[in-house]
């Protein structure tokens, strides 16, 4: 950290200080320079660190009520619902706190591909990223599975499975998983021994998220290096604070109205049955958020290289920074890469809709392609765009216009940008 | 600030749609008029009290309701019967006890902390008296069907004699809602198979909205709360949302730049 002649005015605080600095490092992080020109897309950094305060905390306090056991589990739950005071409010909050999380975290994944947050000098900020993301999916994947209703115990069953088919250990390794033959109470109880344990390991990774993100500090709309401090920027506390805190309260009133408007709506009605491992439900469909990969997973004919697949759907947003290959970082300065950006949303969300399907017919041939072109956009277009685009002049800093070519162009791109 | 509205909508209208998708049924489900549904629906006692009245009259016979207790049926929000009305009703069913200081396993009355006693012994009971068909427990029946309080509510209104070229075994039953229109539970309800105390006239509608209604509050006994807690808290968090805006607004006039 570069704020190292920071002294606190008190002679205890001076003392501790010493010892361990604590106070340079809450002197860092309200003084921390920050762009000026960032919109509210840059807001969900903060709304996530609230989504996992919350999952953490109503989690912790399930936890005193829930029992992990597969005769009891079920009823626990209905227990926490009806007879623990406001269990119902802390297990909608929990239930639906997943699903706003991953709402963020998607926000937040799509802010940066298309502002190119990801690029040097951020690479590892995006890394530690998607690891986090990748431990949310476990760890959200895990949390769904301790009701122990049909859809929990039928999911669990199709996830697991799907690591049967590594050639020779897969069946070992599956059986390995479960504790057992089966989804069974062994498979519960792991379960929720790691639901309780990824959180924390994601809370470590957002610090080392943040620490990382302060070294280079926050890209920007315009995604240019801003020197700092300097006019260009100002200081997290108040200006950020406040903004944030403005974000995040919108985003809670969204979130508590599905918390008491519509607490099951993102659930599957299966998962109010308590799980049968006799009786299959019609369609075993996974949690919305985790619906694209799913989608992705079913459209490759064969079970390993569907699996391949998924996971390979993931490592390429890994070395995403590597796979484009354009020296600009905005897409607003990029206007082929941001046609190819929308395209990719609604591939996405396409993916997303085909998940929830039947993959049969027409819905398997649109997510086969949708899966296709969802590798073809980071795996071809990306790289090829870096040379081919042209793109439009950058300006050198946010508060005054480019120098040289057509200043006027770029600032008039740079205004559209707000008021679109 | 427009655009971020704009898109945050969309996307939570592409979580509706999708989580609806996940429900679609196949016949177009029957509509009532739910007074519980909204920003302050509350239940209509006097549905939940006939509601409870053909439970256990006519359902109890094959389904159980183990999460849900006596003394529920006094607790607020509920149907709200006087504490004395619910111990009688305790009181008309008898449960196992003990062992007692003999270890001797023996019966006695319910009491408001006793759970809903159940039909049969256990699953298997259940199975072999109904034709192997399991009638699942109705604690959470509503929220554990696509389509909820409007698929019940349309199931039990539901029977109808089966199209021509439909054949149907022994103890299976036509149903229009039913998931591939077969059901083993014969039609449950038929005009005046109970007698309301309060003098609403048992039509097989009426009857099927205070079923419906009072397995509503079943899966959700806190319902009435959570309706209330959320207009509360929707209306502070708009209240302290516009405070915070204006204090940002105050706070960004020192720099030149827009929020």
């Amino acid at each position: 950290m570069s704020d190292h002649d920071y002294q606190p005015s008190s002679k205890l605080g001076k003392w501790f200080n010493d010892r361990l600095p604590l106070l340079t490092l809450s002197n860092h992080l309200t003084e921390y320079p920050t762009p000026k020109n960032l919109n509210y897309w840059w807001t969900f950094g903060g709304i996530l660190t609230f989504c996992l305060v919350a999952q953490i905390v109503t989690g912790i306090t399930l936890a005193m009520h829930y029992i992990a056991h597969s005769d009891l589990a079920f009823a626990s739950v209905e227990h926490i619902m009806r007879d623990v005071n406001y269990g119902w409010l802390i297990r909608y909050i929990h239930a639906n706190g997943a699903s706003m999380f991953f709402l963020a975290v998607y926000i937040h994944i799509f802010r940066s591909l298309y502002y190119g947050s990801y690029k040097s000098p951020r690479e590892v900020i995006w890394i530690i990223g998607m690891i986090i993301y990748l431990l949310m999916m476990m760890t959200a994947f895990m949390g769904y599975v301790l009701p122990w209703g049909q859809m929990s115990f039928w999911g669990a069953t199709v996830i697991t499975n799907l690591f049967s088919a590594i050639p020779f250990v897969g069946e070992g390794i599956v059986s390995w998983l479960w504790g057992g033959f089966a989804v069974d109470n062994p498979t519960l109880t792991r379960f929720y021994a790691l639901h309780y344990l990824l959180p924390f390991l994601i809370l470590g990774l957002v610090v080392l998220h943040i620490w990382a993100l302060h070294v280079p500090g926050n890209n920007n709309p315009i995604g240019i290096d801003i020197k700092k401090p300097s006019k260009d920027t100002v200081p997290f506390h108040p200006y950020i604070v406040i903004k944030d805190g403005f974000a995040l309260l919108m985003f809670m009133i969204v979130f508590a109205f599905f918390v008491f408007y519509s607490p099951n709506i993102l659930g599957h009605a299966d998962n109010y049955i308590e799980a049968n491992p006799m009786v299959t439900p019609t369609h075993i469909v996974p949690e919305w958020y985790l619906l694209p990969f799913y989608a992705i997973l079913r459209s490759v004919p064969d079970k390993l290289l569907g699996v391949v697949a998924m996971f390979a759907a993931i490592f390429v947003l890994v070395i995403l920074p590597w796979l484009d290959t354009s020296k600009i970082r905005s897409a607003v300065f990029r206007p082929l890469y941001k046609q190819f950006y929308w395209i990719l949303v609604a591939d996405v969300l396409i993916l997303g809709y085909m998940g929830a399907m039947p993959a049969e017919g027409l819905y398997l041939l649109v997510a086969r392609v949708a899966t296709a072109y969802y590798f073809i956009h980071f795996l071809v277009i990306l790289p090829i765009l870096g040379f081919k685009e042209k793109t439009l002049p950058v300006p050198l800093n946010i508060t005054e216009p480019v120098l040289g070519g057509s200043p006027n162009l770029a600032t008039a791109k740079y205004k559209e940008s707000f008021d679109k | 600030m427009k655009n971020f509205i704009k898109i945050l909508s969309i996307f939570t209208l592409i979580c509706f749609t999708t989580a609806q998708s996940n429900s679609a049924e196949t016949a177009k489900l029957l509509k009532t008029d739910w007074s519980f549904k909204g920003l302050f629906g509350k239940f209509d006692r006097g549905s939940l009290q006939r509601g409870y009245q053909v439970y256990t009259e006519v359902c109890s016979s094959c389904h159980s309701m183990k999460y849900m207790s006596y003394r529920n049926l006094r607790e607020k929000g509920g149907p709200e019967f006087s504490e004395a009305e619910v111990k009688a009703i305790a009181a008309s069913f008898e449960v196992t006890d003990g062992p007692n200081a003999d270890g001797e396993m023996f019966t006695r009355l319910a009491k408001l902390s006793d759970k809903f006693v159940t039909p049969y012994e256990n699953v298997k009971a259940a199975e072999a008296a109904n034709g192997g068909a399991y009638p699942p427990d109705m604690s959470v029946l509503v929220k554990a069907r696509g389509g909820g309080v409007d698929y019940i509510y349309s199931l039990l209104l539901g029977y109808e004699d089966a199209p021509s070229g439909m054949t149907l075994d022994e103890g299976v039953y036509y149903n229009k809602y039913m998931y591939g229109n077969k059901i083993k539970m014969a039609s449950p309800l038929s005009e005046g198979i109970v007698e309301y105390g309060d003098g609403t006239e048992a039509t097989l509608e009426q009857m099927s909205k205070d079923v419906t209604t009072f397995l509503m509050w079943a899966a959700e006994p806190h319902l009435e709360s959570r309706h209330q807690m959320g207009f509360k808290a929707i209306f502070y968090l708009i209240i302290l949302t516009i405070l915070v805006y204006f204090s940002m607004k105050k706070i960004w006039s020192r720099v030149e730049s827009e929020v």
